[in-house]
């Protein structure tokens, strides 16, 4: 009984600012409160950005609509939790977030040390570096003794390390708590170079005073798998981001598209009858409604329309699809078959 | 010499023995031009010897180094209006100023004001972070001039109604609280039966401690009953908080959450029970032993483990009790001084009268130790007005970290963003610390007089 | 009421008191209340936590802190290889990092602090005013932004490494930091360590037989001067005689950065700078007040007795002063290395930012590394406390 009461006089004490609970069954709470609790980045454009109002945007942000909408059939019914590298996993295992969706790279330790579960890959990135054009420096390989300015928690740091030592080369790293900080010591001239995954630079890049003073080297020194991570021991819940990821992939190779999502449910092609949800039962397995699939695409549409929408050429980033291309067209991006 | 006999008056003293005695005062004459007036000053004031008048030269050449040029920037060469970043870049960064221009950019400040405020309150919502405001200013400043009267309404309101009102108008009340009514009932009967125990064993009267005892369960299950009244008020996250909003909850939530924890730590430390006193001089040395960012680190990190797996707090709750534990260690040595500070006799004396030690503490020495000890609060409390600045390390956007944040805004970037919004901060910050330290000097002196007459 | 009751019942009938009403039973009680409720929290929290960390997986124990750290760091006292090196280095390269910054910083902010103390007492009125300018904008200004006007403001003004600031033989400044010229000891250099000590040893020798003499003829010898010039003069001697056994590394501009020479990283000048001028303000109203705090009467009385007025400063004013300054000067230098934890806001490498920010996110071991940081600081904290504590012992007034 102490417990229970213990728990009581916490919970008084908590209640100023609401404190959650999470159980085993995430969808069944995420169905009780009504919305799904998304943890992403503090900012970084392409990927989880707040817009001046606080609205979010970005690739990671529309794989958490995209759950919602599969969930409730309501692309808005998410909260997002900006989290920091050394918070993020914190937040997920204490159940503050219901799933992490913040450019996190899948890593072994990650996967298996940790507690959490890796629900795919929405994009492929690697580690390279930014420099200031007029410093007339073409390869990574001409970077002995430079100031390398990067991110505190993030394996950026120990790639980087890994990198230079192999190339038997100098350097001098000046790690940062936060993101925006990294910037603007890199644009105050602190640092010749600034390191983090590709898409970042890309992202980071438009932070700067004078973007165009600036160019990214053609090196990629590691892998990035980014994707969403959900706690371990929730099969169902860790199915229904795996899928609805899945499902956008799917949704390109079949053609289907936020704007002929409807049309298409009437087609004759049983993969994309299977898909949306006119054939088969497979959104109850998960929990969900059959038409689960269909409701997210409405929502975000396809694999390629998130990219292109995000970080594609015609966006400010301007990122190739390059190894994020389907693997019918020569990239990495394959999902399994709904079948 | 015929005009000064001719004025003298009394005849009889004329004589030629006495002739070169004046007769009358000398009219009163202004001072040497050297010694008063302005030159005057100046002589007595800056150069009254050689090694001085080199010093103040040499304070002379570094205003000279100083001021003009941060009026240059501040003033003379800022920028107040605009709407991108081209009116505060020159032209070689791809705006529109001559090459060398360094000046304020005001306009971007400008745009930004509500943000600094509000952080990313909604626009439609924000009504009610003014009505809060109104509240707790229009409650505070009255309790701090001490001429006006009805202290006693005035604190009942700041106590009872302010922050419940404003808990409720920040976050949208509305809130959650089935699950606390059973622990919470089972908790009141335990302290009745405990209370009613007691006061049998000690053979006094139970009714007075039962009725006081019920009375405060009442008033929390009332608290729990308005916050769970639905007002029909949008949520809005924590998430969405910050700027000044959020330094100003921080701030008065750590030293409203201080002040009963570091009276009973103080009170605890000069206790005559051993355990009691180990307790309080463990925690309050631990807590001001550590940098107050490793708190904050270790209540963003670590807190959520210290919890039953599945309960786990908002990230602004979690800093407040960073900052409550650790502004309360610094409050008990505060409390503490004012405790030392009262002659013995006024324990003496109330021991005399047979009060026993919560009468004694709660009547006399209370009262007294506090009041002395208001200075000491306020001082405390711009102390931890700066600190809150911490907070934005461990990512929640409070004052600095929202103007921090604006840097990242392409619309405005440009060379002289970052140093006019920390311009802008450390103008904002000095003011309001400036404002309290002159009310803490003002309280200082008439605590001072009022104890010496 | 109850003040009645409780009168009435000690006039009555003092033998029988109830159990309940004798305060060392109710001390008792209390004590054993709050000690089983401390000792419940703390057993729930702790067991919360190890089963936290169960089902999270992180592993308990401190073995981690043998394990390779991998990434680099941008300022080391001590030899750190990141290939090589281990997270309990780690822990001493930033410990050290920490340390030197404070200690510099008390150093510093003393000077400065004392030199505004007394300018804010002076006549004339513009010192007076500056200094008084000087505490206010200094003290009602969070440190944090402080450090970020330094590091982030005025590091953008520094030139980039190529058109360094050139201080010819004093070294290079640019954003890259400062660039010194550093000192290479050649043969025999130890002679004049040797020597060092050795006046040092002498010059107290001298002192306390300087003082021994006063006390019983009177006579004044003047110690200060003596072991001033033995302390220069003895190793500058050792310096000739071995034949000038130092040349000097000095940088030069070029490349990424300028090559040769020691560098100071500009987050360790920011830093510096930053905490030396705000815990100077603070120091500056302490000594003011406790110069104020010595009477009148004092100085007037040395006057008197004939002492000059540097006398009366040195052995009058100064140490009665001091009785006043030292606690809170002590609590002052508690502050100012407890600050410098805000290094890791500006990625300067102290053990706040590269053990509790880049090893915890490194290996995620919350709890141990929480633990091991906040108990250093403790240590060093209460370390100062006894040693100030001592000090003030020292120079107490002894009453009769």
């Amino acid at each position: 009984m102490t417990k229970t009461v213990l728990t009581g006089v916490l919970g008084a004490a908590v209640l100023a600012l609401g404190a959650s609970t999470a159980s085993a069954a995430t969808l069944d709470d995420v169905k009780a409160k009504g919305f799904v609790q998304c943890g992403v980045s503090q900012g970084l454009p392409g990927f989880s950005n707040p817009d001046a109002d606080g609205e979010w945007s970005g690739m990671d942000v529309d794989l958490c609509r995209g759950i919602a909408a599969a969930i409730f059939g309501d692309a808005t019914a998410v909260k997002f939790t900006p989290l920091s590298a050394k918070e993020r996993f914190t937040a997920l295992q204490s159940g503050e977030v219901d799933v992490l969706s913040r450019n996190t790279t899948w890593t072994m330790s990650r996967d298996t040390q940790l507690g959490l579960n890796f629900a795919g890959v929405n994009y492929y990135d690697g580690q390279g570096f930014m420099i200031r054009t007029d410093m007339n420096i073409n390869s990574a390989l001409e970077l002995s003794g430079a100031s390398i300015c990067t991110n505190t928690g993030t394996t950026t740091e120990l790639n980087v390390a890994d990198y230079f030592r192999a190339n038997n080369m100098e350097y001098e790293l000046v790690a940062f708590e936060k993101a925006d900080e990294v910037v603007a010591a890199y644009d105050a001239g602190r640092c010749d170079v600034y390191t983090t995954d590709q898409s970042g630079l890309y992202a980071q890049r438009l932070k700067l005073t004078d973007p165009g003073a600036h160019k990214v080297l053609p090196e990629i020194i590691s892998k990035e798998p980014l994707g969403p991570v959900v706690r371990q021991g929730d099969d169902q819940w860790f199915n229904i981001i795996k899928w609805v990821h899945n499902a956008t992939l799917n949704a390109e190779e079949l053609g289907v598209t936020m704007d002929n999502v409807e049309e298409m449910k009437e087609s004759d092609n049983p993969a994309i009858r299977r898909l949306l949800g006119t054939e088969g039962e497979f959104g109850t397995d998960i929990g969900l409604d059959n038409d689960w699939a269909a409701k997210a695409i409405a929502a975000i549409g396809n694999y390629g329309e998130i990219f292109d929408r995000n970080v594609g050429p015609d966006t400010e980033l301007a990122i190739g699809r390059g190894v994020n291309a389907l693997w019918s067209q020569g990239g990495l991006q394959y999902a399994p078959p709904i079948r | 010499m015929i005009d000064r006999t001719n004025v003298t008056a009394p005849p009889e003293n004329t004589g030629p023995a006495t002739a070169f005695v004046r007769g009358e005062m000398l009219a009163e004459q202004p001072a040497p031009i050297t010694e008063s007036g302005p030159i005057g000053w100046i002589r007595t004031n800056l150069f009254p010897s050689v090694p001085q008048a080199i010093l103040t030269l040499f304070c002379l050449y570094i205003l000279y180094l100083i001021v003009p040029s941060i009026i240059r920037f501040l003033f003379v060469d800022a920028v107040w209006t605009g709407t991108d970043r081209t009116v505060c870049a020159t032209e070689v960064q791809g705006g529109v100023r001559a090459p060398g221009w360094f000046g304020a950019c005001w306009a971007y400040v400008g745009t930004y004001t509500n943000q600094f405020i509000y952080g990313r309150y909604p626009d439609e919502e924000q009504w009610r972070v003014n009505i809060a405001g109104f509240l707790f200013f229009g409650g505070l400043i009255p309790l701090l001039i001490p001429s006006v009267p009805f202290k006693r309404e005035n604190l009942i309101f700041m106590v009872l109604i302010v922050p419940v009102a404003t808990l409720i108008l920040l976050t949208g009340g509305n809130f959650e609280v089935g699950g606390m009514i059973l622990p919470l009932a089972i908790l009141t009967a335990i302290a009745l039966i405990a209370v009613f125990g007691f006061s049998k064993g000690a053979q006094s009267d139970p009714i007075p401690g039962l009725i006081t005892t019920a009375a405060i369960f009442a008033g929390i299950f009332i608290v729990l009953g308005v916050l769970a009244v639905d007002f029909g008020l949008e949520r809005v996250e924590t998430e969405d908080w910050g700027g000044l909003l959020v330094t100003m909850v921080i701030a008065v939530t750590g030293i409203a959450a201080s002040l009963p924890l570091g009276i009973a730590l103080a009170l605890g430390r000069r206790s005559d029970l051993p355990i009691v006193k180990f307790v309080s001089v463990v925690f309050i040395e631990f807590w001001r032993g550590v940098p107050l960012i490793t708190v904050l680190f270790m209540s963003s990190v670590m807190l959520p483990l210290f919890l039953p797996e599945g309960v786990s707090f908002d990230k602004l709750l979690r800093a407040l009790i960073g900052v409550a534990l650790f502004s309360s260690a610094y409050m008990a040595e505060v409390v503490r001084g004012g405790l030392q500070a009262l002659p013995k006799g006024q324990y003496e004396g109330a021991m005399a009268l047979g009060l026993n030690w919560g009468q004694m503490t709660r009547m006399i020495i209370l009262p007294q130790a506090l009041k002395l000890v208001i200075p000491g609060i306020v001082n405390t409390f711009i102390g931890l007005f700066k600190d809150t600045t911490l907070v934005l390390i461990i990512g929640l956007f409070d004052f600095l970290g929202t103007i921090q944040s604006s840097y990242t805004d392409p619309t405005w970037s440009s060379p002289v963003q970052s140093m006019t919004g920390y311009s802008f901060a450390a103008i904002v910050y000095f003011i309001f610390c400036y404002a309290m330290s002159r009310y803490s000097m003002f309280m200082e002196r008439q605590l001072d007089t009022s104890h010496r007459s | 009421m109850a003040v009645t009751d409780m009168g009435r019942g000690v006039a009555d009938a003092p033998p029988k008191v109830a159990l309940l009403n004798n305060p060392r039973v109710r001390g008792a009680i209390y004590q054993v209340l709050l000690a089983v409720v401390l000792v419940y929290l703390v057993y729930a929290g702790i067991g919360n936590m190890l089963g936290n960390m169960e089902r999270a997986g992180i592993s308990t124990g401190f073995g981690f802190l043998d394990n390779t750290a991998g990434f680099a760091i941008s300022q080391s006292l001590i030899d750190y290889d990141q290939g090589v090196s281990t997270y309990g280095r780690v822990f001493v390269v930033g410990l050290l990092n920490t340390l030197i910054v404070a200690v510099i910083g008390i150093f510093f902010a003393t000077i400065i602090g004392f030199l505004v103390g007394v300018a804010r007492l002076s006549n004339n009125w513009i010192v007076n005013r500056l200094a008084t300018a000087y505490v206010e904008f200094f003290r009602n200004i969070p440190l944090l932004l402080h450090i970020f006007i330094w590091y982030f403001g005025v590091l953008r003004l520094l030139p980039q490494a190529r058109d360094s600031f050139d201080f010819g033989f004093l070294g290079l400044l640019n954003n890259r930091g400062y660039f010194a010229p550093k000192p290479i000891w050649g043969e025999g250099a130890m002679l004049i360590l040797y020597a060092l000590i050795a006046a040092i040893a002498i010059a107290w020798g001298i002192s306390r037989w300087a003082h021994k003499r006063q006390m019983e003829t009177g006579q004044i010898f003047p110690a200060f001067w003596t072991g001033l010039g033995l302390i220069i003069g003895l190793p500058l001697l050792a310096f000739l005689v071995m034949g000038a056994p130092l040349s000097w590394d000095i940088p030069v501009a070029g490349g990424f950065r300028p090559s040769g020479g020691m560098t100071v990283i500009p987050e360790f000048l920011a830093l510096l700078v930053a905490l030396t001028t705000y815990t100077a303000a603070f120091i500056a109203e302490i000594v003011r007040a406790g110069i104020l705090g010595v009477s009148k009467g004092q100085s007037e009385a040395a006057h008197a007795l004939g002492l000059r007025q540097g006398q009366n400063l040195r052995l009058v004013i100064i140490p009665q002063a001091l009785r006043i300054i030292i606690p809170p000067l002590t609590s002052q230098y508690l502050n100012l290395t407890k600050n410098s934890s805000l290094a890791v806001a500006i990625a300067y490498p102290d053990l706040v930012s590269v053990f509790q920010g880049t090893t915890l996110n490194q290996t995620g071991l919350a709890p141990q590394i929480v633990a091991i940081t906040m108990l250093t600081y403790l240590t060093i904290s209460l370390l100062t406390s006894a040693f100030m504590n001592w000090y003030n012992n020292r120079v107490a007034l002894v009453e009769r």
